[in-house]
């Protein structure tokens, strides 16, 4: 029989690379599986049915058959008039959702004329957004009460928020009608991906403001996507991503408990933000064993009585971390595989990264080649079929209760440290992922680990590849447009809303209502966080690595 | 372990350009500059005119930028053109980050040393540093 008969040469040299049965989160992992190593799970208690406590195996009955996952795509670029024209394409191209990003000022909260933001004014593939007029452009001609849209904001998410609900309220929608999230997870900030001004407990209050004015005021809308995705952009692996997700999303329970919101009231709006990497079934492990973290805490820990308290639902990226600038058409083939363990793995809604973002960001071919790709999963792969059809299986089971395991065993560090905040002031988190990043940077380069085309065959002379021009002229339009705006406003009303905001800086009071009211008359993004600026300080920290 | 031929001591100075968050890249490399012998000073983020102060108040041997927000083109020769400003062109400037292939003959061209895109690897940076650090 040819088959069976594997020579002992092709076994050794799989055996000669240590790290070929290990996973990215470093598991070694067995021959093979069998109900031994299963023997523990109990699979009424463990795995629940779809859409039954603990919801390992997804948080619907019915997952894809009754709704498909929302395919969300990013629709942002430098102009808030260029980003229309992109959300709308992607819209039109099947899109479900979008995301929007912004550009490295907005994020940094500063406005486009600040001299710090010179040569990054609608940089990185984000909009430059500085006051209302920009959001009014941006969303032109979408219907608000129809699209949910991912505002992928943080540190500045409370005047994106109010500059949003203020240009629905100019189209006579009101906020209870906007679907969509703020991603608005200010911890992950400290711990990965460093865009904040303020000290970490300053912007605790500002997440915890907007958690309770959506709670109070918008019922469709996710004040926050508790996330992981940027914590593994920036090195953790994903046990890391895991576990410190899952400790910041009880941060938040608890900060927002301590504000005297009841859980019930907000627990059921909190959503997260996963990324799948290279590993197909590490990534699937991730997402069941969160689901079963998330609703055990919720339900047994902060007593979270409503069932939709207890969901873990999840919007999910391909991760960039994985693209190479090398023979970029292969990053194709990792995003596809990425995305199918992502819907296997049963997430809410998921964005395809685009080929050549290794380069820059995605042309408009490889944009719609990433959307097609999950329509393909969607429509012709047939895994929607049935619901969480790799459940049971001895790997699969056996990866989740360790990754389940492992996390437990983070909890624990951290609660030794005094919590996440404590953590992230001892730099507990950003040395934790700062290691991953080198030890994963090491892998590659000793080829432990084998990237095809970076590391293992490559190729010389590589065709350029073709790329979306950049307006060159835009930041000088942009800030000429700048303080066109600003010179029409009232200069009084203007001055009178920095102290307000800056008054109430310094007591306890709420924001949002105050933000909401400044931006209709003109602030800007820059002016709002310079005022809070003025009170909260501005947070600086070592290096760690 | 990597072999450790570089010289002891050299300094580099590493800073992200404006306002550019992304930070992996460049704690990965100074990481690794470290465990090969070389002194770092990593200031994150700083605006041109802060970096060439930095640079010649540490007597640095070189200075390593880290862009991936597309400001390079602008501010990664406006350091350049600092140094020259102050006297200290000497001291060499090496860029990191998302740089198109395109951009790579104007920033040569601008006087930046090396320029290493994604993919980059370590060893080769530490090379590079450590080759022009002995000059």
């Amino acid at each position: 029989m040819a088959f069976g008969k594997r020579s002992k040469r092709q076994d050794l040299d799989l055996q000669s690379s240590p790290m070929a049965f290990k996973n990215l989160s470093g598991f070694v992992i067995d021959p093979v599986y069998g109900t031994e190593n299963i023997a523990q799970l109990d699979v009424e208690r463990d795995l629940g049915g779809p859409g039954e406590f603990p919801f390992t195996r997804g948080i619907h009955k019915t997952m894809y058959r009754g709704r498909l996952w929302t395919i969300r795509q990013l629709g942002s670029l430098g102009s808030s008039g260029e980003a229309n024209m992109r959300i709308r394409n992607l819209l039109a191209m099947g899109a479900t959702g979008v995301s929007i990003c912004l550009d490295m000022p907005t994020i940094m909260g500063r406005d486009s004329d600040d001299p710090l933001c010179e040569g990054e004014v609608g940089s990185s593939g984000g909009v430059a957004i500085d006051s209302i007029a920009d959001v009014r452009q941006l969303m032109d001609g979408i219907d608000l009460d129809q699209v949910s849209i991912n505002w992928v904001c943080n540190a500045q998410s409370c005047v994106i928020l109010a500059f949003f609900v203020a240009v629905a309220e100019e189209r006579g929608i009101s906020a209870d009608k906007l679907a969509g999230t703020l991603q608005n997870d200010i911890l992950k900030e400290y711990q990965a991906q460093k865009s904040y001004y303020f000290p970490p407990r300053s912007s605790m209050r500002l997440t915890v403001d907007t958690i309770k004015y959506c709670c109070r005021h918008m019922p469709r809308f996710n004040p926050i996507s508790i996330s992981g995705y940027h914590l593994a952009s920036a090195g953790a692996n994903p046990i890391q991503e895991l576990a410190f997700t899952l400790a910041n999303g009880f941060t938040y329970v608890e900060e927002t408990i301590k504000a005297g919101v009841d859980v019930d009231q907000f627990a059921p709006r909190l959503s997260f933000f996963f990324k799948v990497h290279n590993d197909f079934f590490e990534n699937i492990a991730k997402f069941r064993a969160a689901r079963r973290i998330w609703a055990r805490a919720m339900k047994e820990k902060y007593r979270a009585k409503d069932d939709r308290s207890w969901l873990f639902r999840v919007h999910t990226q391909t991760a960039g971390s994985s693209l190479t600038a090398q023979q970029p058409e292969n990053n194709i083939i990792r995003t596809t595989l990425q995305a199918l363990s992502a819907v296997l793995a049963g997430t809410q809604s998921l964005h395809t990264n685009a080929f050549d973002e290794a380069h820059s960001i995605p042309s408009a071919r490889s944009e719609k080649l990433a959307l097609r790709t999950q329509q393909i999963i969607a429509h012709e792969s047939g895994v929607i079929h049935t619901v969480d059809p790799l459940g049971g299986s001895y790997y699969l089971e056996s990866l989740t209760n360790k990754m389940e395991e492992e996390s437990y065993r983070y909890f624990e560090k951290i609660e030794q440290l005094g919590g996440v905040l404590k953590g992230i002031e001892k730099g507990f988190f950003q040395r934790e992922i700062a290691d991953s990043a080198y030890q994963y940077q090491k892998d590659i380069e000793n080829k432990r680990r084998i990237i095809v085309g970076l590391n293992e065959y490559r190729e010389d002379g590589e065709e350029p590849i073709e790329m979306r021009e950049t307006d060159p002229t835009f930041e000088t339009r942009k800030i000429a447009e700048l303080k066109a705006f600003k010179s029409q406003r009232n200069q009084q009303r203007v001055s009178a809303r920095i102290e307000q905001i800056r008054e109430v800086a310094r007591g306890d009071g709420d924001f949002m209502p105050l933000f909401i009211e400044a931006v209709k008359d003109g602030l800007t993004l820059g002016e709002i966080i310079g005022a809070m600026r003025d009170v909260f300080g501005e947070y600086r920290e070592e290096a760690i690595f | 372990m990597e072999k450790r031929i570089v010289k002891k001591g050299i300094r580099v100075l590493l800073a992200r350009l404006g306002l550019d968050a992304h930070w992996r890249g460049s704690i990965v490399v100074a990481h690794a500059l470290r465990d090969a012998g070389m002194e770092v000073i990593y200031i994150g983020n700083q605006m041109p005119k802060e970096i060439v102060e930095t640079a010649i108040q540490e007597d640095v041997d070189i200075i390593g930028l880290s862009s991936l927000s597309g400001n390079h083109m602008i501010l990664a020769p406006e350091v350049v053109k600092r140094l020259r400003e102050k006297g200290t062109q000497e001291i060499p400037v090496v860029l990191g980050g998302t740089v198109p292939p395109d951009d790579i003959p104007i920033l040569k061209e601008a006087g930046i040393s090396g320029i290493f895109g994604p993919g980059s690897s370590l060893k080769e940076i530490i090379q590079f540093i450590s080759a022009l650090g002995k000059k």
